[in-house]
């Protein structure tokens, strides 16, 4: 993708509509968000998320739309919320005894906080990848094997070989891996490991991959293979990436999103968020005054 | 110019002052981790010799156990005692007087002792156990009858001490145990190698006796099995399924908070208590038999599951969140999360638990006293209703015996307590290092 040119993020520094440092007006709709939140054809529609954490109110008024086919970038100081509205898209905030959701999100039209959505079916359709390298401590096939298993997706044991075989090559990790299958997954390079979990979300064809720092525990060049891997992935699901490297954001993404203190702040193709960025917020994170 | 030259040497001596108090503090520092180093070496020193002393004393009195002494004896079966009617019917010769055969084979052997009291002490040196293995070997074999055949019979426990040298010989008469006539029986014995030290099978095979020579551990083993087996069976499900619920599944709120409190505090409850409680539900409401191992179980049961629970609980605890989130993020069901991730990677720890649980249970015997497990007997449990005692409990009344043969006894059963203790251990140990996994 696009390298970010610093002296243009310099240039468009100066324009008056971004002198404050405050969050931007809240809109008619109800959301304090520059640019266009909205998507022609959206697999993921996010409707005025709120979570609270207890008291603390961790995302205030969030609505985007998350396209086929697209990486959506999520970027941000630590703490603003970006993992949090992550984790709303498979509701694994469940699990958080005090985390309180309001709002709506609608996956292919379909509310997933609704009443009658099963969260086990969900997490089938909106797969994710975490921070750190967590492959179960079993063989690399019973990782792979595990959520086809669990879901009934594989009628016998060659039609199971099948879909562990393809998911590990579509994860590129067949070949280092093909012969050493009954390995503990553990054993493998952290690089391997968090791309054995790629491996392991693929292989129940989920729509959405849900991915958390997926590299910020990696070296450089297992960075760069994952980076790889996300691109050729695009070609069929949806990908949110949350990360902290606006170098990755800018290589990966087609569309970037700058969270803030629990908003949105702005919204915008990648290309445009690092070269022109609207708010002033905005343009002070990626020009590295703070974050 | 200046100013920047000042700050250097200002910069300068901060660097120097806090070198100089590093090395101040260093002699300091390095003095107080000897001492701390010092006092470890002490702690293990001193709990090691605690330790050792126990062993000492009890190994020093109770490793005679694996040896006690026989008499060699030619003894005819006579027929007129055995079967006088000659019928050969088996309920006659079960019923016979089989003493009488050892009397008489002690008798031959020293044919010069005339007088009632004179031939009662020298029948006193075999012990009665002689008759019932004479009689279940006329039993086994009917054609023994009428024939002559040399046996090792267990010797009275007095003679025993004598021979392990428990008795000394210098001692006057009265306060030996033994007479001189008995010791000179004995030594004739002796210098003919009719007297001697053999393997102690009595002792792993018997139950219970009023006679020391004839007291058996395994009586109290198989007791102890089978209440140490309803433990197990009933505890570690229980044990974990309560911390599984209570870790996994159970909201955090007030209920769940007064639940943990009241189990911690239920680790902390006097062992008897539990005893009362057994005696008050299983027996008296229930109806339950007295002295079973079945009560005595159910009773350990209720002890060992709070210490149980409070290790699984931590073992659950010490399982990594990134697991838990992996398989939920997959889409895995809470109970799909628990039972294929969480639960083998807590094993270990459970299991842990579970061992320590079981051998404060093998240990214990105040709770069991309450529920009747006291009480002298003979015969080797053989169902988890018969009456029966357990190791604990056994050695409790050995060291209450009056005989002095007892006292070998007791330490004997200790020896076999701990050798139980160290099985169970090395199985903790081992099936912990199987399950272990790392990630």
């Amino acid at each position: 993708m696009a390298t970010v040119p610093a002296a243009a993020i310099r240039q468009s520094g100066s324009s008056s509509s971004k002198a404050t440092g405050a969050p931007p007006e809240r809109s008619a709709e109800g959301h304090r968000t520059v640019g266009e939140i909205q998507v022609k054809d959206p697999v993921i529609v996010c409707r005025k998320v709120n979570v609270f954490y207890g008291d603390k109110h961790a995302i205030r008024d969030v609505s985007l739309d998350i396209a086929h086919n697209e990486v959506i970038a999520m970027i941000g100081p630590s703490g603003c919320g970006k993992s949090t509205f992550l984790r709303c898209m498979n509701r694994l905030n469940d699990t958080i005894p005090t985390a309180r959701f309001t709002g709506s999100i609608a996956l292919d039209g379909q509310d997933i906080y609704d009443k009658r959505q099963d969260v086990v079916q969900l997490r089938a359709r909106v797969g994710m990848v975490f921070q750190k390298p967590n492959p179960f401590p079993k063989s690399v096939y019973e990782n792979v094997a595990y959520g086809p298993r669990i879901h009934g997706l594989a009628a016998d044991r060659t039609e199971l070989d099948d879909i562990v075989q393809t998911s590990l090559k579509r994860a590129g990790l067949w070949e280092e891996v093909k012969d050493r299958l009954e390995q503990p997954g553990t054993a493998l390079s952290g690089g391997q490991q968090q791309r054995l979990c790629i491996a392991r979300t693929i292989a129940v064809n989920p729509e959405v991959i849900l991915m958390d720092e997926p590299c910020s525990a990696l070296d450089p060049i297992a960075t760069a293979r994952i980076e790889d891997l996300i691109d050729e992935l695009r070609q069929n699901y949806a990908i949110c990436i949350v990360t902290h490297s606006m170098q990755q954001a800018a290589r990966v993404s087609q569309r970037t999103a700058y969270f803030h203190l629990g908003d949105l702040i702005e919204v915008g193709s990648t290309d445009q968020i690092f070269t022109n960025p609207r708010h002033k917020l905005t343009e002070d994170y990626i020009t590295g005054r703070f974050g | 110019m200046s100013n920047s030259e000042s700050a250097a040497v200002t910069a300068e001596n901060a660097a120097q002052r806090s070198r100089r108090l590093v090395q101040q503090s260093l002699r300091r520092r390095y003095r107080a981790e000897r001492l701390f180093q010092a006092y470890g070496i002490l702690a293990v020193t001193l709990g090691l010799v605690f330790v050792g002393f126990l062993f000492s004393s009890i190994i020093s009195t109770g490793w005679t156990i694996f040896q006690q002494s026989y008499l060699e004896l030619e003894v005819h079966y006579d027929p007129e005692v055995i079967d006088p009617a000659g019928n050969g019917d088996p309920e006659e010769i079960g019923l016979a007087d089989y003493s009488a055969l050892i009397k008489a084979a002690l008798r031959a052997r020293f044919p010069d002792v005339e007088g009632r009291s004179d031939r009662r002490a020298l029948y006193g040196l075999a012990s009665g156990a002689g008759q019932f293995e004479l009689r279940s070997r006329v039993l086994d074999d009917p054609s023994l009858i009428g024939r002559t055949e040399t046996l090792w019979l267990l010797a009275d426990d007095r003679v025993d001490l004598l021979m392990k040298g428990k008795v000394d010989r210098e001692l006057p008469e009265e306060t030996r145990g033994l007479s001189d006539q008995e010791i000179g029986w004995i030594d004739v014995l002796l210098a003919d190698g009719q007297l001697d030290l053999r393997f102690n099978r009595a002792f792993f095979t018997n139950g219970d006796s009023r006679e020391p020579e004839q007291a058996g551990v395994w009586g109290a083993v198989v007791g102890s099995l089978f209440t140490l087996g309803v433990t197990l069976l009933l505890s570690f499900p229980i044990g974990v399924a309560a911390a599984v619920y209570l870790e996994e599944f159970a909201p955090k709120n007030r209920a769940t908070d007064f639940i943990e409190v009241n189990i911690n505090n239920l680790a902390a409850v006097p062992s008897i208590v539990f005893g009362l409680l057994g005696l008050a539900v299983f027996i008296q409401l229930f109806g339950l038999p007295r002295s079973a191992p079945l009560v005595g179980g159910l009773v350990l049961t209720l002890m060992t599951l709070p210490t149980i629970i409070i290790a699984s609980r931590a073992a659950l605890k010490g399982v990594p969140p990134s697991i838990r989130e992996a398989a939920l993020g997959m889409g895995a069901s809470q109970v799909q999360t628990v039972a294929h991730h969480v639960l083998p990677l807590a094993m270990p720890g459970m299991l842990t638990g579970a061992i320590i649980g079981m051998a404060r249970a093998l240990g214990e015997s105040a709770p069991l006293l309450m529920i009747g497990m006291v009480a002298f007997i003979v015969d080797v449990p053989g169902s988890l209703t018969d009456p029966s005692t357990v190791l604990p409990v056994q050695v409790y009344l050995w060291a209450d015996s009056p005989e002095r043969a007892f006292l070998e006894r007791t330490s004997g059963a200790i020896l076999v307590l701990l050798g139980f203790l160290l099985i169970m251990n090395a199985t903790a140990v081992i099936l912990r290092q199987k399950f272990e996994r790392r990630w």
